[in-house]
C-alpha cells in the first residue's frame, strides 16, 4: 500500500483505452469453462447467480403457495393431507423469507454497490463466493428434504414446543434450524462485505452526502442484518440442543422458558421484515428519480427514514406477541413503538409523491411497478398500524387479514420494486433491454391478480377464518371467498409467468441496451452493459450527488492504479478521499471447498453432536487453504 | 358465526367499533394519498415541470404538513387503542372460574367447585351463564394453542408452564364458534369449539346435569355397548364418571350425548356420526390421539347406544 502520493505517481495517461482496457480484463478476468465458475470472486457473477437462484426458490415457493390455494379453493377438499399441508405452508413461508426475498435483496447488493460506488469489486470478494456457495447448500438442504417428504412442518417461525424434542418428531425441525444456520451464515458474510465496501471503497469524491439512495438503503440494512442475527444465531442453536442433547432451554417441565423462543425469533424476525423492505425502499428512490427525471425530493429526509426505521424496527418485536398474555404497560409500549414506525415510512412516501410531483414521469414498466408498489404498499402500511393496536390485534392475530397485511407489505412493499428493479437493471446486467410490452403485460397481471388474490382476504379474517388451516368446514362461510381468491391466484401467477419468459426471451435477443438507456444519473449507468469484469477502465470522480445528470459529457476520472494487479482505491470514511491502493484477492477454489467443508459439518450435526468436533477438522483444513500466505510481489513503485 | 363484525358481547362489540372505525380512517388515508399520486401524475403531461427553488420550498412545506398530520393520526390511534383496551373487562371482578386446557386437537373444559363431588369437565362445548363476566384460566396440556370465540372477545393464548387469564361475557343467549388460533400441529384446522351461553335457570339446569355421574343404560344394547367399553382399550383413555373408566389422555365422556358436536367439531353427534368415529378415526381426523380400535360391527353398534344413552 502507497499513500496518496503513489496514486500520482502510476499514471498511465500514454495508455490509449484500448490497450489499457485489454491490460485490464488480463488481469480481472474469470477463466472460461467450469473452473472458472467455480473459482470466480468477480462480484457480478456472483451477484447474478444469487439472483438467478433466489428467483428459482420464488417459483418454488410459487408453486407450493398455488398448491396451498387448490387444497384451499374448496371446504374438506382432499387433495393436501393435513402433514403434506403442513409441509408445504413451511416450505413456502421459509422457501419466501429465507431462500428467497432476503437472499435476492442480497443480491441485488452483491451486484449493484460496487458498481453503484465506483469500485472494481465487492470487500472481502472470497468471502462474498463462500456466502453464495453456503446459501445454495442451505436451500438444496431445504428443498431436498421436502423432496424426500420430511421437510419441517412447524412454520417459518417454528414455535416450541411444537418444533421441540417432545413433539417434533424425526429430523424435520433439525432440517429447519440448520437453514437457518446456513442463511445466517450467508448473510452475514454479505452483510459485512457491503458494509466495508460502502464505508471504504467509494469512488473519490463521494461524500456520505453524494451516496445514492439504494447504497444507503443496503449499508442500513447490513447494519440489521449484523445487529438482528445474534438472537436468531442464539435461537437456533439452543433449539438444536434441546433437541439434540436433551438442554432444557424452551422446556417448561425443567425451568426453560416457551416464550424466550418468541422474544428471541421475533428480536430477529421483526428487523428481518426491514432486511427485506429497506432495499425495496432504495430501489424505489433510484427508479423515481430516475423516471421522474429529477434528483429525488429530500435526499436527507430519506437517509434519515432509512435509519430511523431501522433503529425503530428493533423496539416493537412485541408487536407479534400481543396474545400471550405480557404486562398491559409493556403491551402500551409496543403500541406506541409500533405505531411511531409509520411516521417515517409515511415521510418517504410523501418524498417520492413529491418528486413526482414537480418532475415529469416516463410510464416504463420499471416506474409502473413503483405505482403499483405506492398503491399497495400504502395499505399494507395502514393495515400495519391497524394490528400495531393490541385490542385489535387481538381479533385478527393469526387470521388472513394477518395473511392479508403482509403480503400486501412483502409482495406489495417488496417484490413490486424488485420486478421493477429487475426490469431497471436489466438492461446493464445483461446488455439487452426487456421488451416494453410483456412488461405492460406483465404487471397490469400481476398488480390485479395481486389486489384480487389479497384483498379478499382481509375480509376472511374479519369473518374469522384463521390462518394455517389446510381446510375448513363446508358450514363455515368461507367457501365462495376462497375459490375466488384461489382462482386470483392463477392471474397473479401468469403474470409472473410472463415475466420469467420476458426474462429468458430478453436475455438473448432483448435490443441492445447502451450504456445508460434510462437516461440514469448514478455511476453503474457510466460503464458499458453488460460492465467489463473491471467496472471501470478508469475510476470516475464524484463531484455531486447524480454525477450522470451534472457532468453529462465526461466523468473526471482517477487513474494510477495498476493494471497488472488487481488493485482498488481505498477512501476515507466521510469524504471518501481517495486514501490508498489496496489489492483484491485473485480467484480461488477455496472458498467452495470451505463451503462444502462447512455444509457436511451442518447437515452431519443433524444427527451427532459429534459431527461438531470432527466436522471442524475439514474446515480448519479449507480455511487454512484459504488464508495460506502468498507471496506478493513487492510494489516496485 | 365466528365472525369479528358479527359481535354478540359488549368486548367484541368495543373492538368492533374500534376495528371499523380504524378501517374507515385509513381507508380515507389511502384514497387522499391516491388523490395525490393520481394529481402528480395527471400533471406531467400538463407542466412543463421547470425545477424552481420556489416549487422545492413550497413541496418542503407541504411534506413537512404531511408528516405532522401523520404524527397527529398516529398519535390518535395509539389513545383509541389504549382506550378500547381499557374496555375489555377486568378479572378481578368475575364472578365464575372455569379452567381451559387446550390439547391437540381438543378443548378441555374444567368446572372447579371447592366441594370436589360438585366438580365436573366437559370437552369442546363451553356452557356460561348469560350477562355474566367469566373468569377462564388458560392452559395448555402440550403446545401452544389460543383461544378464539370472535364473536364474544378476542383471542389469548394458551402457553405450556403459564397460566393466561380472559374476561368471556355474552350478554344474549346463543351458541357461538370459535377455533384455536395457534398453529399447534397436524390437526389445527380441526380444534374448533362452541360457547353456549344461556339463562341462569337453563344453566343451572345443564350445570346439575353434568354435575351427576353417568347414566346406567337399560336398554340391553347399551348395556352390551358399556361392557364392550370397559373390556376394549376405551376406558383407558376416556373417564366416564360413576364406572371403572377413568382415562385422562381423552375427552370426559360422561355426558358425551349432551353435546352437539363430536371431535372438537369436526362431525355433528348423531349415532351414525358416532358410529363412523368410533369405527376409523384416524381417517376422519388424521393424526389425532385417538387410536383405531378394532371392533366387530356388533360391538360397534352396541358401543354406539352406549354412547348414545349417556345424556
Ligand atoms: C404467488 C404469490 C403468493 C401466494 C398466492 C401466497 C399465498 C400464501 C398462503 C395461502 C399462505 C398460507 C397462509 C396460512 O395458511 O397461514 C401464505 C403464507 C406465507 N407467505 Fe405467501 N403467497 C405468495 C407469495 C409470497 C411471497 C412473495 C412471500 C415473501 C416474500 C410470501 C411469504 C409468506 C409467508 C412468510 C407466509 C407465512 C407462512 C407461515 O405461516 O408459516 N408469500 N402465502
Ligand atoms: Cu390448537
Amino acid at each position: 500500500m502507497t499513500g496518496d502520493a503513489g496514486l500520482a505517481e502510476q499514471r498511465i495517461f500514454d495508455l490509449d483505452e484500448g490497450e489499457l482496457e485489454r491490460r485490464l480484463s488480463e488481469t480481472w478476468e474469470t477463466p472460461r469453462g467450469i473452473w472458472g465458475a467455480l473459482t470466480t470472486v468477480d462480484h457480478k457473477i456472483i451477484g447474478r447467480r444469487y439472483i438467478i437462484t433466489a428467483f428459482v426458490f420464488l417459483i418454488l415457493g410459487g408453486l407450493l403457495a398455488l398448491a396451498m390455494r387448490l387444497q384451499l379453493a374448496q371446504p374438506e377438499a382432499r387433495f393436501i393431507g393435513p402433514d403434506r399441508y403442513n409441509q408445504i405452508f413451511t416450505m413456502h413461508g421459509s422457501t419466501m423469507m429465507f431462500l428467497f426475498a432476503v437472499p435476492v435483496m442480497e443480491a441485488m447488493g452483491v451486484y449493484l454497490v460496487p458498481l453503484m460506488v465506483g469500485t472494481r469489486n465487492i470487500a472481502f470478494p472470497r468471502l462474498n463466493a463462500f456466502s453464495y456457495w453456503i446459501f445454495l447448500a442451505g436451500g438444496l438442504l431445504l428443498w431436498i428434504a421436502f423432496a424426500l417428504d420430511t421437510a419441517p412442518d412447524v412454520g417459518w417461525f417454528a414455535y416450541v414446543p411444537l418444533s421441540g424434542p417432545q413433539f417434533g418428531a424425526g429430523k424435520r425441525a433439525d432440517i429447519w434450524a440448520q437453514m437457518i444456520t446456513f442463511t445466517e451464515l450467508s448473510a452475514l458474510a454479505v452483510a459485512v462485505e457491503i458494509v466495508v465496501t460502502v464505508f471504504k471503497q467509494r469512488a473519490p469524491g463521494m461524500s456520505l452526502d453524494r451516496i445514492p439512495l439504494f447504497v444507503w438503503a443496503m449499508l442500513v440494512t447490513s447494519f440489521l442484518i449484523i445487529m438482528a442475527m445474534p438472537a436468531i444465531m442464539f435461537a437456533s442453536s439452543s433449539l438444536i440442543l434441546d433437541r439434540l442433547v436433551g438442554t432444557h432451554f424452551f422446556n417448561p417441565a425443567e425451568g426453560g422458558d416457551v416464550l424466550l423462543w418468541q422474544h428471541l425469533f421475533w428480536f430477529f424476525g421483526h428487523p428481518e421484515v426491514y432486511i427485506i423492505f429497506l432495499p425495496a425502499v432504495g430501489m424505489v428512490s433510484s427508479i423515481v428519480s430516475t423516471f421522474a427525471r429529477r434528483p429525488l425530493f429530500g435526499y436527507l429526509p430519506l437517509v434519515m427514514a432509512l435509519i430511523s426505521t431501522a433503529v425503530l424496527a428493533f423496539g416493537l418485536w412485541v408487536h407479534h406477541m400481543f396474545v400471550v398474555g405480557l404486562p398491559q404497560v409493556g403491551e402500551s409500549f409496543f403500541t406506541a413503538s409500533s405505531m411511531t414506525i409509520a411516521i417515517p415510512a409515511g415521510v418517504q412516501i410523501f418524498c417520492w409523491l413529491a418528486t413526482l410531483w414537480d418532475g415529469r414521469p416516463q410510464f416504463k414498466t420499471p416506474f409502473l411497478f413503483v405505482i403499483g408498489f405506492i398503491v399497495t404498499f400504502v395499505i399494507g402500511g395502514l393495515t400495519g398500524v391497524m394490528v400495531a393496536s393490541v385490542p385489535f390485534d387481538t381479533q385478527v392475530h393469526d387470521t388472513y387479514f394477518v395473511v392479508a397485511h403482509f403480503h400486501y407489505v412483502l409482495i406489495g412493499g417488496a417484490v413490486f420494486p424488485l420486478l421493477g428493479a429487475i426490469y431497471y437493471w436489466f438492461p446493464k446486467m445483461t446488455g439487452h433491454m426487456m421488451s416494453e410490452t410483456l412488461g405492460r403485460f406483465a404487471f397490469a397481471l400481476i398488480f390485479i391478480g395481486f389486489n384480487m388474490t389479497f384483498f379478499p382476504m382481509h375480509i376472511l379474517g374479519l369473518e374469522g377464518m384463521p390462518r394455517r388451516i389446510y381446510t375448513y368446514q363446508p358450514e363455515m362461510p368461507w367457501a365462495g371467498m376462497n375459490l375466488f381468491v384461489s382462482a386470483s391466484a392463477l392471474v397473479l401467477a401468469s403474470g409472473f409467468f410472463i415475466f420469467f419468459v420476458d426474462v429468458l426471451r430478453s436475455a438473448r435477443s432483448g435490443a441492445p441496451a447502451g450504456a445508460n438507456p434510462w437516461g440514469a444519473s448514478t455511476l453503474e449507468w457510466a460503464t458499458s452493459s453488460p460492465p467489463a469484469c473491471f467496472n471501470f477502465a478508469r475510476i470516475p470522480v464524484v463531484a455531486a450527488r447524480d454525477p450522470l445528470w451534472s457532468e453529462p459529457d465526461e466523468l473526471t476520472v482517477a487513474t494510477g492504479l495498476r493494471t497488472d494487479r488487481r488493485e482498488l482505491i481505498v477512501s476515507s470514511l466521510v469524504e471518501a478521499q481517495a486514501e490508498a491502493r489496496e489489492s483484491s484477492p485473485r480467484n480461488s477454489i477455496w472458498p467452495l471447498l470451505s463451503a462444502i467443508a462447512t455444509t457436511i459439518m451442518l447437515i452431519w450435526s443433524i444427527f451427532s453432536p459429534w459431527a461438531v468436533v470432527w466436522g471442524s477438522i475439514p474446515i480448519a483444513i479449507a480455511l487454512i487453504g484459504w488464508f495460506w500466505p502468498k507471496q506478493v510481489p513487492e510494489d516496485e513503485s | 358465526m365466528q365472525s369479528v363484525l358479527n359481535a354478540q358481547a359488549e368486548p367484541a362489540l368495543h373492538l368492533k367499533y374500534l376495528i371499523v372505525g380504524t378501517v374507515v380512517l385509513c381507508a380515507i388515508i389511502w384514497i387522499m394519498v391516491m388523490i395525490v399520486l393520481a394529481w402528480s401524475l395527471l400533471r406531467a403531461y400538463r407542466s412543463p415541470g421547470e425545477a424552481a427553488p420556489e416549487t422545492e420550498r413550497r413541496m418542503g412545506r407541504v411534506v413537512l404538513s404531511a408528516a405532522a398530520a401523520t404524527v397527529f393520526v398516529i398519535t390518535g390511534l395509539t389513545i383509541a387503542s389504549f382506550y378500547a383496551t381499557g374496555s375489555l373487562g377486568r378479572p378481578e371482578s368475575a364472578p365464575v372460574t372455569i379452567k381451559v386446557r387446550a390439547q391437540q386437537w381438543w378443548w378441555q373444559f374444567i368446572y372447579d367447585e371447592p366441594d370436589p363431588a360438585k366438580a365436573f369437565q366437559t370437552a369442546n362445548e363451553l356452557h356460561i351463564p348469560v350477562g355474566t363476566d367469566i373468569r377462564l384460566e388458560l392452559e395448555a396440556a402440550d403446545v401452544i394453542h389460543s383461544f378464539w370465540v370472535p364473536s364474544l372477545t378476542g383471542k389469548r393464548d394458551l402457553i405450556p408452564g403459564r397460566r393466561n387469564v380472559l374476561i368471556l361475557r355474552a350478554d344474549r343467549p346463543g351458541i357461538y364458534r370459535g377455533q384455536c388460533a395457534e398453529f399447534c400441529g397436524l390437526q389445527h384446522s380441526h380444534m374448533a369449539l362452541f360457547v353456549i351461553a344461556e339463562d341462569n335457570a337453563s344453566f343451572d339446569r345443564w350445570a346439575a346435569d353434568q354435575r351427576s355421574e353417568a347414566r346406567t343404560p337399560s336398554d340391553g344394547e347399551a348395556v352390551a355397548g358399556k361392557a364392550v367399553f370397559m373390556a376394549k382399550p376405551c376406558a383407558a383413555c376416556h373417564s366416564i364418571r360413576g364406572t371403572e373408566a377413568s382415562g385422562t389422555t381423552g375427552p370426559d365422556l360422561t355426558h358425551i350425548a349432551s353435546r352437539q358436536t363430536i371431535a372438537a367439531g369436526l362431525l355433528d353427534n348423531t349415532r351414525g356420526a358416532l358410529a363412523a368415529w368410533i369405527a376409523d378415526p384416524q381417517t376422519l381426523k388424521p393424526g389425532n390421539n385417538m387410536p383405531m380400535v378394532p371392533l366387530s360391527s356388533n360391538e360397534l353398534r352396541q358401543i354406539t347406544a352406549y354412547m348414545d344413552s349417556l345424556r
